[in-house]
């Protein structure tokens, strides 16, 4: 059972506070765009054993989305971020590093 | 045999004597004893029949880690199997019988199997009932289901509550012995918030069996006076009878509190489920003493060396007149002392290892005890009873030296730290040479949320076996976890322990160590579910080289008990067979609970009216004092129809919908989703959620809109109502509301986070009442105060005003075909409007109707129903929805999903109307079979029947369904099967079967 910061109210909430939204920084491909890029956009995920971006709504909580960056294998949380995000923020780029040298995830490193 | 002895037991009350019964025989204990300490007290030293080979079994331990001693327990509603006599507390009127025996415990029928043993090795079943495959069902499945599970099921309701508690301590130590006191007591002393909690009743753990000295006085006082301090501190809570089930992520764990077990007169919860959050977890679990590997050392009367010890003091009690003591370590020796200071007799000492001449060896000799040194247990001898066991050389093959008639053996194969906690969320262990066992890693914690291990183990669970070591282990534990750059923390000095010099032990994991086959099939391993050491052998013969499967195909540990004596000996067994050294066998997992918890404390309070919440519409009251009869859609509770007396629920619904048709019907639709969506970029938004414009509604106009999910399938509709320039009133279905609250905050925050828009879930702050049928607006006229006539409020518009003196909101939407007025007014109005309507109603013919009424109406309409006609595969083009699809939006969320080449096939099943030749009722979920059959032989099918009812309307079966290029065979019969294999002559035809030209809809 993950607990977790919200970074828009501010409490340490349990898993049981939360849904889970799946992988995040997805850019939504619409009307116009090829098939590959649409599949891509639609079904292809990252499933990394180590840094991972996701979604989190604080749904039985301020009812908020945000971003935890943590480590899938070890359950580490590096930091969140809220959802009005389209790329990690610095601090939580440097937050992993200190944590984990030479991280990668999608293009990110 | 086995008896109270005169004097002695710690742990009881002598002065308060406990009647219980035993297989319906009257026994009695005293106040204080467990079912296990009363019933060795009574002679009763066989308790059970074995799982497999039905062999007898008494008590082996004196803890949580007994395999034999399960019992079904109680009457009744109480009943329980599978109770552990050695943690049940014995209470006056306790009534107990044993399990898997038949006719009785003292003569078995299933005990021929033990003869049989032989044939019955590992994998048995697998390689028995494979073949002939039709025997599966008939013959091999009741065979084993006969002979499968030990304890009976319960048949009555349970009739104890249970209950959940949160709690969020700084530090949580788990484990009463001196390990834990000390650790909670060091961290409490830097101020931290303290939970300690144990499993039994007492505190001291072994401590208080053994008494070795602390601070200059006996571990006893020393208890004594650590628990007072403790009780004293505000920051320390202590809970005994609670033991701790599972570490999970991030600090948070479970705890089992058996609260009226033992007082089972106590009013409250029975058993409480601890859901604690901790900064820091201590676990001060202590170890488990393991069995060792002889030929017998299952016969009842063979106990745990430090098990027949727990006897004596705590209990007063024997297992038996002569003990002979077993063993591969200096422990034992305590147990032999202890028998001959009770003044029972100890015919000798084996001990395994070819020397030893530690301070408890010495004094056991003192003590005129004979100690045989590189010797051990060939056999025991006996079968519902030890009555001997016959000696031999460690060393050899088993050949008989001597033997010895005893009635009683105590084993000691040293002991294995209870590293459960620690594994259950990822601690690693190392394999500790000297000690041989396996021991955390402190080097590889369970890691928190931060990176860092959450987790210390202490005490002899972190493999400190002496009084010392564990204190000061716990103390530098406690300081640490509370705070990690301490080096003189507040926590305080250990404690200075002296205990007896101990010898090293020496690793024994078979006895004799060349024992014969025949021997090794006598030899227990796992003695719940009769697994032995030529068991796991035949297993790694067999190729089942990993531990996991070793497990499974020889059940090794997947008892209730699970494998808490029997681990570590059979993956020595199996590292041995296998040839590898034991740390690369490794461990199987270990998964929570720590023991077996109940079904009751999982679910709590959960159950009845609690196991979910109930939400109420304000007109609920009413609708259960006329009699309705209800069906759950998502957590409300909707009338399904309002029989009344004399009238079946199929009649009442026949009734509603043909008294709404011809005058009017009240449907109580608060239920229905309605969710506020305002902002300058309100408009926008909802053009990206439905799939038509809904920017161009005009305000006072209502419109029906769809909208999808991103993959473009259909997930929820509803009428929108355009309230001002930035507000619109989006209706959802009565299920859909959180959901498609939640997806409008999903795409807001997450992707549109720019737009300026606000979404607000009112569902409850308004009640919504459906006024349907062709005299609707006579009885809104009637109750006055709004001009709802024709040409005021049109079809698909809304008008504000003060209906009867209630302030209303009036919807002129329809989802039966007739002229119909949909009212929303405060919740707290709600009654009082639908008082009014019932009241004025009465004279034009005005009568409720339920939701099977409104499906029946909505049906003969070929209106779709979200669940019925979707379900999260159908697109809106599949229900011949085009006309609700913009196609001039750039986008909307399903456009693009859309266009994709599978959902543009024209060989997509499609929404039509079905019609039964003979006017029957097609059955729910029903498809239609085509010609030939598919690629796996079965029929080919070319539809499925989304909604069918009895139309009164029509007086015949009406039906929607998806067909295979349903709308271009038009008037074609199909034909759609019966369960029992019949078929339905169905006609395609147009979903809407009622007034097609929608005439009725002005009234």
């Amino acid at each position: 059972m993950l607990t977790l910061h919200c970074p828009h109210c501010g409490t340490l909430a349990a898993e049981t506070e939360l849904t889970a939204g799946g992988e995040a920084h997805l850019k939504r491909f619409g009307p116009g765009s090829d098939d590959d890029s649409f599949e891509g956009y639609l079904f292809m995920r990252e499933n990394p054993k180590g840094v991972h971006f996701e979604r989190w709504r604080h749904s039985y909580g301020c009812g908020k989305w945000f971003i935890a960056a943590r480590c899938t294998a070890t359950l580490e949380v590096f930091g969140t971020y809220p959802a009005q995000s389209s790329a990690p923020p610095q601090h939580i780029r440097d937050a992993i590093t200190a944590r984990r040298p030479g991280w990668g995830w999608r293009d990110l490193a | 045999m086995s008896t109270r002895l005169a004097t002695g037991g710690r742990l009881i009350d002598r002065a308060r004597a406990v009647d219980f019964t035993f297989n319906g025989k009257t026994l009695r204990g005293f106040a204080g004893d467990t079912l296990a300490s009363a019933l060795l007290a009574n002679d009763q030293m066989m308790i059970g029949r074995s799982f497999k080979y039905h062999r007898p079994r008494g008590v082996v331990a004196s803890g949580a880690e007994e395999p034999n001693g399960l019992v079904n327990l109680g009457l009744g509603p109480a009943f329980e199997p599978n109770a552990r006599v050695t943690t049940t507390a014995l209470f006056g009127g306790l009534t107990a019988e044993s399990q898997n025996h038949w006719p009785s415990l003292e003569f078995d029928i299933g005990a021929i199997n033990s003869a049989f043993a032989r044939f019955l090795p590992a994998g048995f079943y697998y390689k028995m009932f494979i073949h002939p495959r039709s025997f599966w069902k008939h013959i091999y499945e009741p065979f084993i289901r006969q002979s499968a599970g030990l304890g009976r099921a319960p048949k009555n309701r349970d009739a104890d509550s249970y209950e959940h508690f949160h709690a969020h301590v700084d530090v949580l130590v788990v484990g009463g012995g001196i390990a834990g006191l000390q650790a909670a007591l060091s961290a409490a002393r830097t101020g931290a918030e303290v939970l300690l909690i144990e499993q039994t009743a007492h505190w001291g753990g072994r401590a208080a069996v053994d008494d070795p000295v602390i601070d200059g006085t006996p571990a006893a006082y020393w208890i004594k006076t650590t628990l007072q301090t403790l009780e004293s501190m505000p920051n320390v809570r202590l809970r005994n009878h609670m033991m701790g089930a599972g570490l999970y992520d991030h600090g948070y764990a479970l705890a089992h509190e058996r609260l009226t077990d033992h007082a089972p007169a106590t009013p409250g919860p029975r058993h409480r489920l601890w859901r604690i959050r901790a900064g820091r977890i201590i676990t001060a679990t202590g170890a488990i003493e393991r069995p060792l590997s002889f030929a017998g050392n299952d016969v009842p009367g063979v106990l745990l060396a430090s098990a027949l010890r727990d006897y004596i003091v705590n209990y007063g009690v024997s297992a038996g007149d002569r003990t002979v003591v077993v063993t591969n370590n200096d422990d034992a020796y305590r147990t032999a002392i202890a028998l001959v200071q009770a003044g029972l007799i100890v015919p000798a000492i084996l001990d395994a290892r070819p020397q030893a001449d530690g301070p408890l060896v010495r004094q056991a000799r003192d003590l005129g005890i004979r100690v045989e040194q590189g010797r051990g247990i060939a056999k025991v001898q006996g079968r519902r009873r030890v009555t001997g066991v016959a000696i031999c050389a460690q060393a050899g093959e088993g050949a008989v030296l001597e033997e010895i008639s005893c009635d009683a053996v105590a084993m000691s194969g040293g002991w294995s730290p209870v590293v459960h906690l620690w594994s259950h969320c990822g601690g690693k262990l190392i394999w500790d040479e000297e000690q041989a066992m396996f021991r955390p890693d402190a080097t590889r914690p369970p890691l928190g949320a931060d990176g860092q291990g959450f987790v210390q183990v202490v005490g002899a669970a972190n493999g400190h076996l002496r009084t010392g070591a564990v204190l000061a282990d716990a103390a530098d534990a406690a300081d640490a976890a509370v705070l990690a750059d301490a080096a003189d923390a507040a926590g305080g000095e250990a404690p200075v322990a002296q205990d007896a010099e101990e010898t090293p032990m020496a690793p024994v994991w078979l006895m004799p160590q060349g024992a014969s086959l025949k021997l090794r099939q006598k030899m227990w391993l796992d003695f719940q579910n009769d697994v032995k050491v030529s068991d796991v052998q035949l297993a790694a013969r067999e190729g089942y080289e990993s531990v996991e499967h070793a497990k499974r195909y020889t059940t090794l540990g997947m008892a209730t008990d699970q494998g808490k004596l029997s681990n570590i000996n059979g993956l020595a067994v199996l590292s041995s067979a296998l040839n590898t050294p034991i740390p690369q066998v490794g461990t199987t997992t270990f998964r929570p609970p720590y023991t077996p918890i109940s079904m009751g404390a999982i679910g709590g309070a959960a159950r009845d009216a609690l196991f979910q919440p109930l939400r109420r519409t304000p007109l609920q009251d009413w609708h259960e004092a006329h009699g309705a009869t209800f069906e759950p859609v998502g957590q409300w509770r909707r009338p399904y129809a309002y029989p009344r007396a004399g009238e079946s629920t199929h009649d009442a619904v026949i009734r509603e919908v043909k008294n709404t048709r011809q005058a009017i019907g009240l449907l109580d639709a608060s239920t229905l989703g309605k969710l506020i969506v305002k902002g300058p970029d309100a408009g926008r938004f909802l053009d990206m959620l439905y799939t038509n414009v809904m920017s161009s509604l005009p305000v006072g106009r209502c419109r029906y809109g769809l909208m999808c999910s991103d993959n473009g399938f259909l997930i929820d509709d509803g009428v929108v109502a355009r309230l001002s320039d930035d507000t619109w009133l989006c209706h959802t279905t009565t299920g859909g509301a959180d959901r498609i609250h939640a997806h409008m905050e999903d795409w807001l925050q997450c992707e549109w986070w720019e737009w300026q828009v606000y979404v607000a879930n009112v569902t409850e702050q308004f009640a919504q009442i459906a006024v349907v049928g062709p005299k609707a607006r006579a009885l809104l006229e009637k109750l006055g105060g709004v001009d709802v006539s024709k040409a005021a409020l049109p079809f698909m518009h809304w008008a504000e005003g003060t209906l009867a003196g209630i302030p209303a909101r009036i919807f002129r939407i329809s989802f039966s075909g007739e002229l119909s007025y949909e009212v929303a007014v405060a919740a707290g109005q709600g009654r009082a409007l639908w008082d009014r309507l019932v009241a004025e109603g009465a004279a034009l013919g005005a009568m409720p109707y339920g939701t099977e009424a409104l499906h029946v109406m909505r049906a003969e309409k070929g209106y779709i129903m979200i669940g019925d006609e979707t379900d999260g595969t159908v697109i809106p083009q599949d229900l011949g929805l085009d006309w609700a699809i913009s196609k001039k939006k750039a986008d909307y969320l399903g456009k693009r999903a859309q266009e994709r080449s599978h959902m543009a096939d024209p060989e997509r099943w499609t929404l039509v109307g079905l019609e039964t030749v003979d006017g029957a009722v097609i059955p729910d979920g029903a498809y239609a079979v085509g010609d030939g059959v598919n690629a796996n032989g079965q029929r080919v099918t070319i539809g499925r029947v989304t909604s069918t009812y009895y139309s009164p309307t029509l007086g015949r079966g009406i039906a929607m369904g998806l067909v295979l290029r349903g709308p271009q065979r038009m008037g074609e019969v199909i034909d759609i099967p019966r369960l029992d294999g019949s078929i339905i002559k169905a006609r395609i035809v147009d979903p809407v079967v009622y007034d097609k030209a929608g005439e009725r809809l002005d009234g």
